[in-house]
């Protein structure tokens, strides 16, 4: 009864981007994961970008309100790596894990919606590093640190804010045409 | 075009709540009677959803990284440490360098003697006095050459001693404070810190020295920017802080990390005035406690955004301090950049410092703060 109060917990200080409980996830499972890629022919490079990609999905879980998971921290992060490592060795054309463990417990739905979010995520990022500056800056101020547009015209040297207001819808079109395109190149 | 920034606002204000009850009831009005309003509104909601979900998982690739170097030093977790294999590298690159030395004396003695045995075999019949003298001869040149490689093991091992102690075999003195505003290599500083100076050099946080030059310098605005020649230098992959165009606002706190002595000291304090010295619009006033080391400092503030130089003029007010506003490290560059070899240099333009606490952001931006010494 502790011990699964106590991962809920975690995943709800995961949830919140508390540097605690990330670190307690991160420090209680990297080990395991680094073992399994660097026996199947990885680096520790290859089992940081893997081990960090299923804290991504873990996280991704958790920000859509899901703090019940029907197994341990533990079992989950090291399925999905697994998946994820398999899946880039079958991209080189290898297929074979040997670890020992089978797939404890199946990440089918976890994976299809983390891979949607990913490619989301990577059309985003090309999107806003298509727009160039200062419209990347202009967008972000804007619209992740919520800053008023008051504030953005004097930080950003406009005379007014109604010229930022100008120039911040430029900038979205532009921002939104570049990731639509993607969008629906993607989906055909 | 005006209609639709109209739009946009009143699609934006809707999505996020702030219309008021009437507003939005004639709003949801018009979404019904107009398709295309309603196609704006889904469209938009999608796409600001977007926007931050990519911003929060950007945020916590981050804070894994962080966690990872984190865990990795403190042995937390196996991960290779990046410190100890540069270490092994550095340390078998000094190792290579005194055997090389030391194998080379080997090679030189052993050839000498050769030369010496073969001078002295007999090819012709010589007589007993003659082959004494010889071999007398012989015994004084081993014994001198014996002295001679004492002396040469010794003078490696001081070498080998000063290198361990301090690379540049420059004396230098008096200096400043200088920051990273380009990965490559490229440092800010104040003109008069490198004002006359034959050589510059920065030191890192841990104390090592790496060569410098000065590439740009206007002592009327009292900025210089440096490069980093020095083939030791690692690059970093990212700056954390950014520069930021203007500069803040009266009461703004602010802090400081600079090498007043030969430890790097924090201070913070807030801008006192928007003018410098005698109303002088390059610069503000601010309250930081700064001593001559401290000049070319980076004052930023609580989002760790560089928002100017800390530049203590000697003929300025009996303790006040002056910060030389940041847009001028950008108007420098501009002038730099006409030069096409600079062309490639980029000033950092997102803080990942914000939201972060002090201790957090200072232990961050010491490694991008260097000691600039001139000789």
């Amino acid at each position: 009864m502790k011990a699964e109060s106590s991962e809920r917990s975690l995943l709800q200080g995961l949830a919140r981007n508390d540097k605690k409980a990330i670190e307690t996830i991160y420090k209680e499972n990297y080990n395991l994961v680094q073992a399994l890629v660097i026996n199947n022919s990885g680096t520790a490079e290859d089992a940081k970008d893997i081990f960090q990609e299923a804290m991504i999905v873990l996280y991704e879980k958790v920000q859509s309100g899901t703090f019940e998971l029907n197994c341990q921290i533990k079992t989950f992060v090291y399925s999905v790596s697994r998946r994820l490592w398999l899946k880039r060795l079958m991209q080189q054309n290898r297929f074979q894990l040997s670890d020992g463990h089978e797939e404890s417990v199946s990440v089918d739905e976890d994976m299809e919606e983390h891979e949607k979010r990913n490619t989301e995520f990577v059309m985003m990022e090309k999107a806003m590093n298509g727009l160039g500056e200062p419209c990347k800056s202009l967008l972000e101020a804007f619209y992740l640190q919520k800053k008023s547009m008051q504030e953005i015209a004097v930080s950003f040297g406009y005379t007014n804010s109604e010229n930022a207001k100008n120039q911040k819808y430029k900038c979205l079109v532009r921002l939104k045409k570049l990731f639509f395109s993607q969008y629906k190149n993607e989906s055909l | 075009m005006i209609e639709d920034i109209k739009l946009l606002e009143a699609v934006e204000r809707y999505i996020s709540g702030q219309m008021s009850p009437d507003e939005r009831v004639h709003f949801e009005q018009l979404r019904k009677s107009n398709p295309e309003v309603d196609q704006m509104v889904v469209e938009h909601t999608f796409f600001l959803q977007q926007m931050n979900r990519f911003d929060e998982v950007k945020n916590f690739k981050t804070i894994l990284n962080d966690t990872h170097i984190h865990l990795g030093e403190k042995g937390l977790i196996k991960a290779p440490r990046l410190k100890g294999r540069a270490k092994v590298i550095y340390l078998y690159n000094r190792y290579k360098r005194v055997s090389a030395i030391a194998a080379s004396i080997a090679g030189i003695t052993a050839l000498t003697i050769s030369a010496l045995v073969w001078s002295l075999s007999p090819t012709k019949p010589v007589n007993k006095n003659d082959l004494e003298i010889l071999s007398r001869d012989l015994h004084k040149e081993v014994s001198q050459m014996k002295k001679q490689n004492e002396v040469l093991r010794q003078k490696i091992d001081n070498v080998a001693d000063q290198t361990s102690v301090s690379e540049p075999e420059i004396t230098y003195v008096s200096g400043g404070t200088g920051f990273l505003i380009d990965t490559k290599g490229y440092i800010v500083t104040n003109a008069h810190v490198v004002k006359n100076a034959q050589h510059v050099a920065v030191q890192s946080i841990n104390g090592k020295d790496l060569y410098a030059k000065v590439v740009y310098a206007d002592a009327d605005k009292d900025i210089a920017i440096l490069k980093i020649t020095d083939k030791r230098y690692k690059q970093f992959s990212s700056i954390p802080y950014s520069i930021k165009r203007s500069s803040g606002d009266l009461a703004e706190s602010i802090f400081t990390l600079g090498y007043p002595r030969n430890d790097i000291v924090y201070g913070d304090g807030y801008i006192a005035a928007k003018t410098g010295y005698n109303g002088d619009t390059l610069s503000c006033q601010i309250t930081i406690p700064a001593n001559k080391g401290n000049s070319g400092s980076p004052i930023l503030n609580k989002n760790g955004e560089v928002i100017g130089i800390l530049s203590k003029k000697e003929n300025s007010l009996e303790g006040a301090v002056f910060a030389l506003r940041s847009k001028y490290i950008i108007e420098a560059l501009n002038v730099l950049q006409k030069d096409s070899s600079y062309k490639n240099i980029k000033l950092p333009t997102n803080s990942t410092l914000r939201g972060k606490d002090r201790t957090q952001q200072v232990k961050t931006i010491s490694d991008y703060v260097f000691m600039v010494k001139v000789d």
